[in-house]
């Protein structure tokens, strides 16, 4: 292993910038002569919009322009779309209202788009907002699922009749029904996974630009894939074709998968910027990104897990309900679908899987991918079910997960999965061992004795990465295939500009696929730089989420890679004066096999750029090459956390003590990088199992709209962590790489919620378990056996 | 229209801004100082972290007219030239970062923490001295761990 190639733990390229306060993030560009963008919002849940009154708003001063819902659709600009069609149990499609980017006759969730004022500073455009005159006929507000699904309840969309989206279902009914009419042991559970904000600490942004000259649009916006952006602006909203609509997604300051969509505020923002002829920019305040980004998670589920006799599951039964919001956003049919139930299986050999989930419109911001997307809900149904069935039948929880891992590959799971490669209890073993489980009693004992409880809980998860084949998930009802490309330019001194599809937002792409580039041509890793996030420079691309950077977007460069090394080849053949099936390739040189005639990568670059070796007939002169790259199957990035927390009962505070983390993400780039993605993760988990919530009061009025009232995991909430891996290298890609960026949130809420009822000796307790919750469950206990 | 007058990473600036103005708009938009960063606006994360005549302040909750007279330092004024401040050659090393987003702030913080605890900082105080910054990516493991390797750099 060289110290800048594939394993290395290089210090990261693009640091440099970051750390000396160089970062170009879309809220620190400004053009010229641009005004600035401020957005009335709803304060109702659930309205008709009986008359909007701009007239004495339009008289302030600096104001530029006012747009309500009737410019959008006197321009007929295309409501906002989700991407993925998901049918219901009998077939038909699922139920979608239309999703304007500036409301047209209601409002459906606090926060919704009014109108936008446009001025010469956002001070002015913020006071002018305050002159406009909206009047409402406030109808009820639907927070609550069950309510939504209600007969008689207040329609949110009439195209969606009872509030429901859709009645989805997979996996053998009859099959599973049998498992329970034959099983020993059933263990049931209601599960409630809370609503999460994902809250990149980057808000949202964007800056429109219009250059009449062209008649061509430009948008600089936070988003995690700015072709798809691009896509979706063009082909169904209708703002410009895609080769006169530019999007630029230059630093972009986390997005979790909140900037994967395609929004109101930044749609627009591109719109107006032509209306008005000038530059139009806007960016979220917190509370804004509080309201207005697309939430996470918000299921509630009834789960129940059949065992035979000797301990092993026979089936598994699982009823989810899902909150969408008040709109259907970018990707959120899929989320509690697709990403869902086919990870029902997780690490376990269960022959039957039915699972069924109803899809629900309420009046609150829409719900859409947020780390880990559907496989922390999925996880968390099955590893709080592992634990409590262990419990149940009164065997420890690690030899219950043991006794039930799936052991042979390929092993085709009863939902849709094909799982390719694993070692499930190598995992285990070693996670086991490094959290030191048996010295636990004696901690426990030490504990006590503080007056305090400490528990113990496991998470052994699985989730489907390295999103995805393009014809699976075309079947599935995905309206886009999920390839990636790349393109390799290797300049005449042999210095090589990478472009990709994919897009980096933290994870460090610019120093993980220069390693791979520095590996594989053998060149300093200075001499690449990696070009993404600009659709003008890059062709084409599917973004970054769903951990699939690694497994797609390098997998597509070591492709492109494989072609510039065979045409290399030809050059150094002609350079040498060899036959091409002489050259070896090796550590940046090519040579002649079995003579001393070697030149180096770069001499061949320069010599493919003069071609003076070779006639225009014999070759073609350049070094250039791009890829697709399509993935044949899911990769399976698995693992087993194991949190330990300590409890004070008398405050109700938990603390998490230790955390262990063993994965398995196949072949690793850059363990630093990897180490850190696990980390976030795992705080994001901790985060949501521990303190984070969005509330909704009956009104429909969001609490939790700042950080105040929010709690986000500070430093002195976590522990360090230990963290290390296993590896089975993945068979679908040439690297055997699995993936690594959401593991650790969908790893870590059983963990954390394993180890809290482990130390309580309770069978449930919901998330998040704050200190008051936590404490309440002690009270409930101490009076239970008084 | 107010004139205020500041010294702001060794250079002496003038201008005549909305008497509204936060110090953090006056770094951003007058300036064009873009390191400094607002993740909040309500001083809860602490992406906005400026030292304003040598401590740690929130600059997305300070007047810049407040700081009339005052020296501030940014994230752009830490490195002394082309070298870089030990703590942002800290976070660095120990991979404190990961977005970048937070990290002018956490930077910021940390040399102020520093300053007022000393060199020799254990992981429960590093812990609690962050209190005041959020980030959302690095889950803190990798910030500890550089703040506590950039406090003992900086004694050298």
């Amino acid at each position: 292993m060289s110290a800048t190639g594939i394993g290395a733990p290089v210090r990261r390229k693009e640091d440099f910038r970051f750390i000396t306060g160089k970062g170009n993030y879309t809220d620190d560009i400004n053009r010229p002569g641009q005004a600035h963008a401020f957005f009335l919002r709803s304060p109702h849940a659930h309205a008709t919009i009986k008359a909007i009154d701009t007239k004495a708003a339009a008289k302030m001063p600096g104001v530029v322009a006012i747009f309500t819902g009737e410019d959008i659709a006197a321009d007929k600009v295309g409501g906002l779309i989700c991407g993925w069609m998901i049918h219901n149990k009998d077939g038909s499609p699922m139920a979608a209202g239309a999703h304007p980017a500036l409301a047209q006759g209601k409002v459906r969730y606090v926060g919704d788009h009014v109108a936008v004022v446009i001025a010469d500073t956002l001070a002015q455009a913020r006071d002018a907002a305050e002159k406009i005159t909206v009047s409402y006929d406030v109808l009820p507000a639907v927070v609550d699922m069950n309510a939504a699904l209600k007969k008689g309840t207040v329609q949110i969309h009439e195209a969606a009749p009872g509030n429901r989206v859709y009645d989805w279902h997979l996996g053998d009914k009859a099959a599973a029904d049998a498992a329970f009419k034959t099983a020993k042991h059933v263990v049931k559970l209601d599960l409630a996974n809370n609503r999460l904000i994902p809250n990149a600490m980057e808000p949202r942004a964007a800056v429109g630009e219009y250059d009449a000259g062209n008649d061509a649009l430009t948008l600089h916006t936070t988003s995690q894939n700015p072709h798809v952006a691009r896509l979706v602006l063009s082909a169904f909203i209708g703002l410009a074709p895609e080769h006169k609509l530019r999007v630029i997604a230059p630093d972009v300051g986390g997005g979790f998968g909140s900037k994967i969509f395609i929004y109101a505020e930044e749609t627009v923002c591109v719109w107006a910027a032509r209306k008005v002829n000038r530059p139009v920019k806007w960016t979220a305040d917190r509370t804004e990104a509080f309201l207005a980004d697309a939430h996470g998670r918000d299921h509630l589920t009834h789960a129940e897990m059949a065992i035979d006799e000797a301990g092993k599951i026979t089936g598994l039964r699982v009823s989810t309900k899902a909150n969408l919001g008040a709109y259907l956003s970018t990707f959120s049919s899929s989320v509690p679908t697709y990403l869902y139930a086919p990870l029902l299986s997780g690490q376990y050999d269960i022959p039957a899987i039915y699972c069924e989930v109803e899809g629900v419109y309420t009046t609150t911001a829409p719900v859409d991918a947020y780390r880990g997307a559907g496989r922390p809900e999925a996880t968390f149904v099955i590893e709080r079910l592992m634990e409590v069935a262990a419990r149940q039948l009164g065997q420890d929880p690690a030899a219950f997960r043991k006794k039930n891992f799936v052991r042979k590959f390929p092993h085709q799971t009863p939902v849709i999965m094909c799982y390719d490669a694993g070692d499930y209890n190598a995992s285990l073993t070693k996670a086991m061992a490094l959290a030191d489980v048996k010295g636990l009693a004696k901690r426990k004992r030490e504990s006590a004795r503080n007056g305090k409880l400490r528990g113990l809980g496991y998470s052994a998860y699985i989730e489907a990465c390295g999103i995805a084949p393009s014809q699976a998930v075309g079947s599935l009802g995905a309206g886009v295939g999920l390839w990636e490309s790349a393109e390799v330019r290797v300049n005449p001194i042999g210095t090589v500009e990478i472009l990709t599809g994919s897009h980096s937002h933290g994870q460090g792409h610019e120093t993980t696929f220069a390693q791979l580039v520095s590996d594989r041509l053998g060149i300093p890793i200075d001499n690449v730089s990696v070009v993404h996030g600009d659709t003008d420079k890059v062709q084409f691309g599917m973004g970054t989420y769903g951990s699939r950077s690694g497994a797609v977007g390098m997998t597509a460069i070591a492709k492109a890679l494989d072609k510039i090394e065979a045409k290399a080849k030809k050059v150094a053949a002609y350079v040498l004066e060899a036959s091409e099936g002489d050259i070896d390739f090796k550590n940046g040189h090519f040579s002649v096999k079995g003579t001393d005639k070697t030149i180096d990568f770069g001499s061949v670059a320069l010599q493919a750029y003069i071609a003076h070796k070779f006639t225009g007939a014999q070759l073609e002169p350049g070094l250039k090459e791009g890829a697709f790259y399509d993935p044949t199957n899911f990769t399976f990035p698995a693992g087993v956390h194991i949190c330990e927390v300590e409890i004070d009962p008398d405050t109700g505070v938990t603390r998490v003590d230790r955390w262990t983390a063993v994965d398995d993400f196949g072949n690793v780039i850059n363990p630093m990088i990897v180490e850190g993605q696990v980390h976030g993760g795992i705080a994001q988990g901790v985060g949501q199992a521990l303190c984070e919530g969005a509330v909704y009061d009956s009104s429909g009025q969001l609490l939790t709209a700042s950080y105040m009232d929010y709690q986000m995991p500070r430093a002195d909430d976590l522990p360090s962590f230990t963290v290390d891996t296993t590896v089975t290298p993945c068979p679908s890609n040439p690297l055997g790489i699995k993936g690594c960026g959401e593991a650790g949130a969908i790893a870590a809420p059983p963990a954390v919620i394993n180890a809290i009822t482990d130390a309580l000796g309770h069978e449930d307790i919901a998330m998040p378990a704050s200190a008051q919750a936590v404490w309440r469950a002690v009270r409930k206990m101490k009076m239970a056996a008084e | 229209m107010a004139t205020v007058t500041m010294t702001v990473n060794g250079k002496q600036v003038s201008a005549d801004v909305d008497p509204r103005t936060l110090l953090v708009q006056f770094l951003r938009e007058t300036l064009r100082l873009t390191g400094t960063h607002v993740g909040c606006d309500t001083s809860q994360c602490g992406a906005c972290v400026v030292h304003l005549d040598g401590r740690a302040v929130k600059s997305c909750t300070t007047l810049a007219l407040s700081c009339d007279g005052a020296t501030v330092t940014t994230i752009e004024g830490l490195a002394n030239g082309t070298t870089l401040h030990p703590m942002q050659e800290a976070f660095r090393d120990n991979h404190g970062l990961q977005c970048g987003f937070c990290t002018p702030g956490m930077i910021m913080s940390a040399v102020d923490i520093v300053n007022r605890k000393g060199h020799d900082l254990d992981e429960h105080t590093i812990r609690e001295e962050l209190e005041g910054n959020i980030c959302r990516c690095t889950g803190y493991h990798n910030i500890v761990k550089a703040v506590g390797a950039g406090a003992k750099a900086m004694a050298k």
